[in-house]
């Protein structure tokens, strides 16, 4: 058997890896003043792995390192999405964890390991590998919400978030081992086809796969298993809460795809995880959007709407198809640039000891601002999926996949719950608008912040009115690499 | 019986009970103990399965580094344990009838197809020059090359952790630097202060 293997697919980890320890050491070199050269470095490696994942795409599945990675348009497609959302969740923290001593070469460095791990996970063909790169993602996670050691409630949600997922990869763990027990393999591809052949229902895939979807539900913060969302984002530093919602989200949806679509997709196991996803993503719409009316605290509340969108997310995945797999994407997609930006929004208001968190804070910014208003006015609305906001074709492309699989009864059940959610966005418009400035502090942020958020916000318009090209990508990547 | 099964029996025996001692034992430096009692046992076991190279390590790393530095920490902290053990009782009715319902299911599953001794064949026994470390380092660095670099990373990504969350520049923490104490002055250290001399006050 041929062990050196091309190296070629996973250059751009190569690349990320090398700069990480460069980095590291190069950072021990810089004084505290000059910190922004360790910035511009961190933020050099993402440009770089941008640049040449881009270059060393071919568009056709390639595997390697025995079959342990795959680089097909999907895992390119995705990869690329990471690096941009981990640059613009650097560009939008850094002023805030400058003025929070939280400015320092581990951070990057635990960001840059974040994204590496995130990567893994994106290009894995091996349970494996899948797992790694989700152990290399949380561990530093965990690590990042705990940076901020004297503040009690981020080391409670750092210690919540580590024992919950730990509990959720031992799950993970568990049901992977059964699968390996049943079909005899790892590798993703080759697992597939041994299902396949197996015909027949399974009692013991069954039982792998109960624990494969609670696993997979604790991470992606889905109801049941969802109870330490809004800790963690209420408690972390607003620039983890924001890196946690964003880029991971990406690779959790490669992970599903990777687990249950690729791995398990074999129709006798269809339609078992789906009533499972069915159970979830009911329940994370019903308690996502309800719990979050009661909430005062916008990191909370943002929490509770993630859990919705999750929900969301699922229904997407649990129709089966391309079609709802790529609409399951197009919503992640959207997904976090919303949260890029409403997150974002909430440090751009933060400055040195006042944490903009509380819906109170967001009273009268029309009057303060009335561009950065405008911008959150944009943000809420398409979180809530109202036209012309790219919000509303997100919910608007799963729903249509839902209704195609089949389930009219679901499409109706989650647009009942949008409309429920729409009041708490709604709100915040309100007292944006209509309510007395509770707070007089200029807002006057960096230019490369005013610019992005502004982009940020723009975005769900132009893509609200365009969703066409972004669609289409979602769509030709599934097909490509399914 | 074979004689492997009777060993395979005695060391299985101990396994499970040193594992309870571990739960139940009310001294946690004997938990510690029977942990490394299970250590041992499972170390035998896996030599009956001929894995040698896997039974060494895990008496060596495990027995010899990670409880060693185990047993100081129990030793070190001062555990409550009477608070600790408060509400064990209180809680055994729903944590048995939970355990009893998860062994029942389990068995339930596996006690079809996957279970007892016709699908786990033994291994076939292997080559007299065989050597089990390095057909394990082969894989290692050939097969499995790329998931032992990821954990490398994992592992990299735990000691930064570890130095960023808990490294901390105390300012009462009394250290030296051997430049500053040669480069010091008598001026930084020493200062002349000039003053009037007293009178003693007349009464």
């Amino acid at each position: 058997m041929q062990y050196i293997t091309p190296l070629t697919p996973a250059f751009a980890e190569l690349f990320l890896l090398g700069m990480v320890c460069f980095i590291l050491v190069a950072d021990l070199f810089v004084s505290d003043e000059n910190r922004v050269v360790t910035y511009a470095l961190t933020q050099l490696a993402l440009a770089g792995a941008f640049v040449i994942t881009y270059i060393t795409a071919t568009g056709q599945p390639e595997y390697t390192f025995s079959g342990m990675f795959v680089d097909d348009l999907l895992s390119d497609v995705l990869k690329m999405l990471v690096y941009i959302g981990v640059m613009v969740m650097l560009v939008y923290s850094r002023p805030y964890v400058a003025l929070r001593g939280m400015f320092r070469g581990e951070f990057f460095a635990l960001v840059l390991f974040a994204t590496l791990g995130m990567m893994v996970m994106i290009s894995a063909n091996h349970l494996l590998a899948l797992y790694l790169g989700l152990e290399l993602l949380s561990l530093s996670l965990y690590a990042m919400v705990a940076l901020q050691r004297d503040s009690a409630t981020a080391t409670e949600a750092a210690m919540k978030y580590f024992v919950l997922g730990a509990l959720a990869s031992g799950m993970l763990l568990y049901g992977m081992s059964m699968l390996y027990g049943a079909t005899g393999s790892l590798e993703i591809t080759r697992l597939a086809d041994t299902i396949l052949s197996l015909g027949a229902r399974d009692l013991v895939l069954v039982f792998a796969l109960v624990f494969i979807v609670a696993g997979l539900g604790f991470k992606l913060g889905a109801v049941p298993f969802h109870m330490w969302v809004p800790d963690v984002y209420h408690g972390a530093p607003t620039a983890v809460t924001l890196f946690i919602g964003s880029a991971p989200k990406l690779a959790a949806f490669a992970f599903i795809m990777r687990l249950l679509v690729q791995g398990l997709g074999a129709e006798q196991l269809v339609v078992e995880w789906q009533q499972m996803l069915i159970v979830m993503a009911v329940l994370s719409l019903a308690i996502g959007n309800i719990t979050a009316i009661a909430q005062t605290n916008l990191k909370r509340m943002l929490a509770y709407s993630t859990i919705g969108h999750m929900g969301f997310l699922l229904l997407g995945i649990l129709s089966g198809d391309l079609v709802g797999y790529s609409a399951g994407m197009f919503y992640v997609v959207v997904y976090v640039l919303m949260n890029l930006g409403s997150f974002g929004m909430i440090m751009l208001l933060s400055r040195s000891g006042f944490e903009a968190e509380n819906l109170e804070d967001f009273k009268g910014l029309n009057a303060r601002d009335p561009w950065y208003a405008f911008i959150m006015l944009l943000l809420m609305f398409s979180m809530a999926g109202i036209p012309p906001t790219v919000g509303f074709y997100a919910k608007f492309a799963v729903l249509q996949a839902v209704v195609d699989a089949g389930f009219v009864w679901l499409a109706v059940v989650a647009v009942l719950f949008s409309l429920i959610g729409a009041f708490y966005y709604l709100r915040l418009v309100k007292l944006m608008y209509f309510d007395a400035p509770a707070d007089s502090a200029p807002i006057s942020p960096r230019s490369d912040v005013r610019l992005l958020l502004s982009a940020n916000g723009l975005a769900m318009l132009v893509f609200g009115i365009l969703p066409g090209p972004l669609m289409a990508l979602c769509i030709h990547s599934i097909r490509a690499s399914l | 019986m074979t004689f492997n099964g009777i060993i395979f029996y005695l060391f299985s025996a101990i396994l499970l009970f040193a594992g309870l001692r571990v739960i139940t034992a009310r001294n946690p430096v004997h938990a510690a103990l029977f942990l490394v009692l299970a250590f041992f046992t499972s170390a035998a076991i896996w030599m009956q399965l001929q894995a040698e190279f896997l039974a060494i390590v895990l008496v060596l790393v495990y027995v010899g580094a990670v409880m060693v530095l185990f047993l100081f920490v129990v030793m070190m902290l001062d555990i409550n344990l009477a608070r600790l053990r408060e509400n064990f009782w209180s809680y055994l009715p729903v944590g048995a009838f939970v355990a009893i319902v998860l062994v029942a299911e389990m068995v339930l599953v596996l006690a079809g197809k996957y279970g007892g001794f016709a699908g786990v064949p033994a291994p076939p026994p292997l080559p007299p020059g065989y050597s089990n470390t390095k057909e394990l380092g082969r894989l290692v660095y050939t097969e499995y090359v790329y998931a032992f670099e990821i954990a490398a990373v994992i592992l990299l990504v735990a000691i930064v952790a570890a130095i960023a969350i808990t490294l901390r520049r105390r300012k009462e923490t009394k250290y030296q630097d051997p430049a500053r104490q040669v480069s010091v002055r008598r001026e930084d250290r020493m200062r002349l202060v000039k003053m009037r001399p007293e009178k003693k006050e007349q009464r």
